[in-house]
C-alpha cells in the first residue's frame, strides 16, 4: 500500500468529520444576541430633508416600536417597502428607519418617490450603528418594546406573510400588554 | 390498498436488493455459476418491484388520495394533472423514490445490455448496484416512508409550493438523477475493478458508455434548472453558485474530467489508477449533494424540508460507501500499473491537463460550498461563501481549459508536436485577433473578461472547426471526398467536435449577456416609456387575473422598436391560495439575438409601480450551448464502436503481463 494512494481517503474522513459536527448545526439560525435586551446606546441625525433624527431616547417612549434597516441601494429593500407602506396605515406602532450606508441624495429622492413610511430617521452614513445594532445586511427590522428592549428580529425582505404571522401580531400584543405567545 | 401495495414491493425490492447485493459477488469470488448468473435476474425484479411502488405513489397523487401523508402534504385537487404528476418527485421521500427507481432502472440496464461483459465482472457490478440499492431502499423505508398514511383523511392536501409548479421545474430532477445515478454505474465498475486488481482499456470502453450517458443527462439537468432559475425566481440570473447547484456542478465536472480521462485508458491503457479514483469521487460527490440537500446542514432556497434522523443516516451511508471505497482504493489502487509510456505533449498530455483543471475547479467549488460550514463547526462564525469568491476562482482554472480544448485534440497519441498543431490552429488564431478586435471596438477595452471571453469563443469555435476540417480534408481533397469522409467519420469524433462547440457557445452566451446586457430598475406610471438598450418599453398599466389556483396582478408592456410595437410583453406577480405564497412571473422573450425580460413588483396606481426591466444579448446561448453539449455527448453514445463487440480481453492483458 503506497501513502499517496491513502490521501483521497484521509481528505474524505476529514470531510467527514466536519458533515457530522455540521448536523448538529441549524445553518437557519442567526445568532441574535440582542433579542431580549436593550437597544444599543445610538444616536443619529436624521436623513437629507427630513427633520425627527433617530437616537436610543427615541424608543424608550413607552409605546412598541418599529425599527426599519434600510438603504436605497438595497434591491429587496424596495420589495418590502410598499408593506411598510401598510403597516404604517394600519397604524399599529410608529415605523423608524434606520438608513444605512447610503448616499444622502439618493435616500431622500428615495423617500420622496416611493413614499415615506418612516416616523423618524437615522442616517448611519458610515454604518457604526448597524454594526452595534448587529445588522447582517439590508433589509432588517426589528420590534422594539416600549421600554426599548428589542423583542424580535426579522432578516431579510418583509412578506405578507410575515406581517399577517409575526409583525402584527407581536405589535397587537405588546399593545394589550401582554405577553407575545407568537414565535419571532 | 394500493398504497400498502407499493410499500409491499418496496420492502420486496430490499430484500431482493440484500441478494443481488451480496449472492454474486461471493459467487464471483468462489467461482460459484449459480450465484454469479443470480445478479441480472435480482437486477430486473428490483426494476420491475420499484417500478410498481412507484407507480402505486404516482396513482396516489394522481386520484388525489390524501388518506397518504405525502400527498396532503405536497398535493391538491386545484392543480394541474401535470403538476400532481411532478408533485410526485417534488418532496423528499418521493424524490428519494425516483432516485431509487433510477438507480435500479440503471441496474437492469446493466444487465440487458451488459451482454459483452464477463459474467464475474457483470456480477460483480450489478452486486456494488444492488448493495448501493440496498442503503437507498432502508433510507427510504426507515426514515422516510412515502406510503405513510393520514388517518382521518383530510379533505384537502397542503399544495405544492408554487415555485415548483413550473414545467422547467418538473423535468428538472428527473434528468438531474439521471445523471446523479448514472454515475453509480460508473462508481460500480470501479469498484468491481479494484476487487478484480485490473483496469484496461476494454474495462475503459464497457464503462464509457454508462458515463457519458450520465453526464448527457446531467448537463441536462443542470441546464433546466439554470433556465428555471432564471425564468421563474425573477432576478435576472442564471446561476447563483447557490450550495445546491454547486452540489450538482461538482459532479458535473468530476463526471467531465472522468470521460476524457477514461478515453487516455482505452487508447493508452494508462492513467488508470486516477481514472478509477475519479469514478468513486463523481458518484462520492453526488451522495454528497443528497447529503447537502437532504440533511439541512447547508443554507438554501433549494434545501428540503430536513429531519436530523435523514442527515445522520445518509452520513453514514456516505461514510460506508465513499469511505469503503476509498479504503479499498488505497488497498487495490497501487497494483493497477499503467503499461503505456507518457509524453507530456501529447493527446493523453493534453487530456491530463484538462483533467488536472477540472479536479482543481471542482476541489474549488466544494472547498466554496463546504467553507461555511466548516467554519460553523469550528468556531460557530456563520458566512456565506457567495459569487465573487467562484467567479475568482473558477474563471481563472476555466479559462486555460477553454484555450486547452481547441489544442487538445490537434495533438497525436503518444508524441504530439505541439509547432505543428499550433500552425494548424493559425485560423482561430486570427479568429482571435478578430474577436479581441470586435470586443475593443464595442466596449473599448472596459472589460478584460469581455475580451477574454470573446477570445476564447473565436479560439475554441474556429479551432474545433479546423479539427474537424483537417480530418475530413476540407480543401485539401476535392469537396466530394471531404464529404464522405465527414460520412465515415465515427460518430464519436462528431460527438466531439459538437460538444466542443456546444462548450464555445456557451462561453459566447455567458460573455455577452454579462457584458452586454441593459437592467433598468425604476417605479413606472402607465404611459411612461423606459428606453432599455435598443428597444423601449411602454408600460401600459396592471390588471388583476385568475389562474387555476392563484390569483396575480398581472403588469402589461408593450416593447417598442424604433417606435413601432413589436410585442406585448405579461409578467405578473402571483399569489397562491394553498399554500400561500407570493411568486414573481418574469415576463421572457427569448430570441437567438437577445432576451427581453420584464418583472412587475409592487405598487399601486397612485405611485406607479416598481419594475425591472433588461435587454440580455445572446442569454439564450448559455442553455443552448449546454444541450449542444448534451447532443455531442449522445452522438458519441451513438458510435457503433460503444455498441458492437468489445476487445478481446484475454490477448491484451497477455500482452500487458510481458
Amino acid at each position: 500500500m503506497r501513502l499517496s494512494y491513502l490521501i483521497p481517503l484521509a481528505l474524505f474522513l476529514l470531510i467527514g468529520i466536519g458533515l457530522a459536527v455540521g448536523l448538529t448545526l441549524n445553518p437557519r439560525e442567526i445568532p441574535s444576541a440582542l433579542i431580549g435586551k436593550p437597544v444599543p446606546e445610538f444616536s443619529l441625525p436624521p436623513v437629507q430633508g427630513r427633520t425627527l433624527g433617530l437616537a436610543t431616547a427615541d424608543l424608550k417612549t413607552g409605546e412598541p416600536q418599529v425599527v426599519n434597516v434600510f438603504a436605497s441601494w438595497c434591491v429587496p429593500c424596495r420589495v418590502e417597502h410598499p408593506l411598510l407602506m401598510a403597516l404604517k396605515r394600519d397604524n399599529l406602532a410608529a415605523i423608524h428607519g434606520l438608513n444605512y450606508k447610503d448616499d444622502p441624495a439618493d435616500v431622500a429622492k428615495w423617500l420622496d418617490q416611493l413614499g415615506d413610511p418612516f416616523t423618524r430617521t437615522g442616517a448611519d452614513r458610515n454604518g457604526r450603528v448597524g454594526i452595534d445594532w448587529g445588522v447582517y445586511g439590508v433589509p432588517e427590522t426589528f420590534i422594539v418594546d416600549g421600554t426599548g428592549q428589542i423583542v424580535c428580529k426579522h432578516v431579510g425582505p418583509l412578506m405578507e406573510y410575515d406581517l399577517q404571522t409575526k409583525i402584527r401580531p407581536i405589535l397587537a400584543d405588546l399593545k394589550a400588554g401582554r405577553p407575545s405567545r407568537v414565535k419571532c | 390498498m394500493i398504497p400498502e401495495l407499493g410499500h409491499i414491493a418496496l420492502i420486496l425490492a430490499l430484500c431482493l436488493a440484500l441478494v443481488q447485493g451480496v449472492l454474486p459477488l461471493v459467487g464471483a469470488a468462489r467461482s460459484l455459476q449459480g450465484w454469479i448468473a443470480l445478479a441480472p435476474q435480482a437486477a430486473l425484479g428490483q426494476a420491475v418491484l420499484v417500478a410498481f411502488a412507484f407507480g402505486c405513489l404516482t396513482y396516489a397523487y394522481v386520484t388525489s388520495d390524501f388518506s397518504v401523508l405525502n400527498v396532503a402534504e405536497n398535493s391538491h385537487t386545484l392543480k394541474p394533472m401535470l403538476y400532481k404528476i411532478s408533485g410526485v418527485w417534488g418532496n423528499h421521500e418521493g424524490s428519494l423514490l425516483l432516485w431509487i427507481l433510477i438507480l435500479v432502472i440503471f441496474g437492469a440496464a446493466v444487465a440487458v445490455f451488459g451482454r459483452n461483459l464477463p459474467a464475474t465482472l457483470k456480477a460483480r457490478v450489478l452486486s456494488i448496484q444492488g448493495l448501493i440499492g440496498v442503503g437507498f431502499l432502508s433510507f427510504i423505508l426507515f426514515t422516510s416512508n412515502p406510503f405513510a398514511r393520514l388517518l382521518p383523511a383530510p379533505l384537502e392536501g397542503r399544495g405544492l409550493n408554487p415555485l415548483l409548479q413550473d414545467p422547467g421545474l418538473a423535468f428538472h430532477p428527473p434528468f438531474l438523477y439521471l445523471g446523479y445515478v448514472g454515475f453509480s454505474v460508473a462508481f460500480s465498475f470501479a469498484v468491481a475493478a479494484l476487487i478484480e486488481g485490473r483496469v484496461d482499456p476494454a474495462w475503459a470502453r464497457w464503462v464509457r458508455p454508462w458515463t457519458l450517458a450520465a453526464w448527457c443527462f446531467l448537463t441536462i439537468g443542470i441546464a433546466l434548472g439554470s433556465w428555471w432559475a432564471y425564468y421563474e425566481l425573477g432576478w435576472g440570473g442564471w446561476w447563483f453558485w447557490d450550495p445546491v447547484e454547486n452540489a450538482s456542478f461538482m459532479p458535473w465536472l468530476a463526471g467531465t474530467a472522468l470521460l476524457h480521462s477514461a478515453v487516455v485508458v482505452e487508447k493508452r491503457d494508462t492513467l488508470k489508477s486516477w481514472t478509477v479514483l475519479l469514478a468513486i469521487l463523481t458518484f462520492s460527490l453526488s451522495l454528497l449533494g443528497t447529503f447537502l440537500v437532504r440533511s439541512g446542514v447547508i443554507n438554501s432556497v433549494h434545501a428540503f424540508a430536513t429531519d436530523p434522523t435523514r442527515g445522520v443516516f445518509i452520513l453514514i451511508f456516505l461514510a460506508v460507501v465513499v469511505g469503503g471505497s476509498l479504503t479499498l482504493y488505497a488497498w487495490r489502487g497501487p497494483a493497477l500499473q499503467a503499461t503505456g509510456v507518457f509524453a507530456p505533449l501529447s493527446r493523453e498530455g493534453a487530456l491530463v491537463l484538462n483533467n488536472l483543471l477540472l479536479a482543481v475547479a471542482c476541489a474549488a467549488v466544494l472547498l466554496g460550498t463546504l467553507y461555511p460550514l466548516a467554519l460553523d463547526a469550528i468556531n460557530g462564525a456563520k458566512v456565506s461563501v457567495g459569487p465573487q469568491y467562484f467567479n475568482a476562482v473558477f474563471i481563472p482554472l476555466t479559462a486555460p481549459l477553454v484555450a486547452a480544448i481547441a489544442i487538445g485534440p490537434m495533438l497525436a497519441w503518444k508524441r504530439g508536436d505541439l509547432t505543428a498543431a499550433l500552425r494548424r490552429l493559425l485560423p482561430a488564431a486570427i479568429a482571435v485577433l478578430v474577436a479581441l478586435g470586435i470586443g475593443l471596438y464595442l466596449q473599448n477595452g472596459r472589460s478584460f473578461m469581455a475580451l477574454l471571453g470573446l477570445s476564447l469563443v473565436g479560439w475554441l469555435g474556429i479551432g474545433a472547426l479546423c479539427e474537424l476540417a483537417l480530418r475530413i480534408k476540407l480543401f485539401a481533397a476535392p469537396l466530394g471526398d471531404s464529404l464522405s469522409r465527414a460520412r465515415g467519420l465515427p460518430r464519436a469524433a462528431w460527438g466531439m467536435t459538437v460538444a466542443h462547440l456546444g462548450v464555445a457557445l456557451l462561453v459566447m452566451g455567458i460573455t455577452v449577456s454579462e457584458t452586454w446586457q441593459v437592467e433598468v430598475q425604476q417605479v413606472m406610471k402607465p404611459g411612461d416609456v423606459t428606453t432599455v438598450g435598443p428597444v423601449q418599453y411602454r408600460f401600459d398599466g396592471v390588471m388583476p387575473i385568475k389562474g387555476p389556483n392563484y390569483t396575480a396582478q398581472q403588469g402589461r408592456f408593450t416593447v417598442l422598436s424604433d417606435g413601432r410595437p413589436v410585442r406585448e410583453m405579461m409578467p405578473a406577480q402571483r399569489r397562491y391560495q394553498q399554500p400561500p405564497m407570493e411568486t414573481t412571473e418574469a415576463a421572457i422573450h427569448s430570441s437567438v439575438a437577445a432576451d427581453l425580460y420584464a418583472v412587475v413588483g409592487e405598487g399601486d396606481a397612485e405611485r406607479g409601480w416598481a419594475v425591472r426591466l433588461y435587454w440580455k444579448p445572446l442569454v439564450s446561448w448559455i442553455w443552448l450551448g449546454a444541450l449542444i453539449m448534451a447532443l455531442g455527448g449522445f452522438l458519441s453514445l451513438s458510435d457503433r464502436r460503444l455498441r458492437v463487440g468489445a476487445p478481446k480481453r484475454a490477448a491484451i492483458t497477455a500482452a500487458a503481463a510481458e
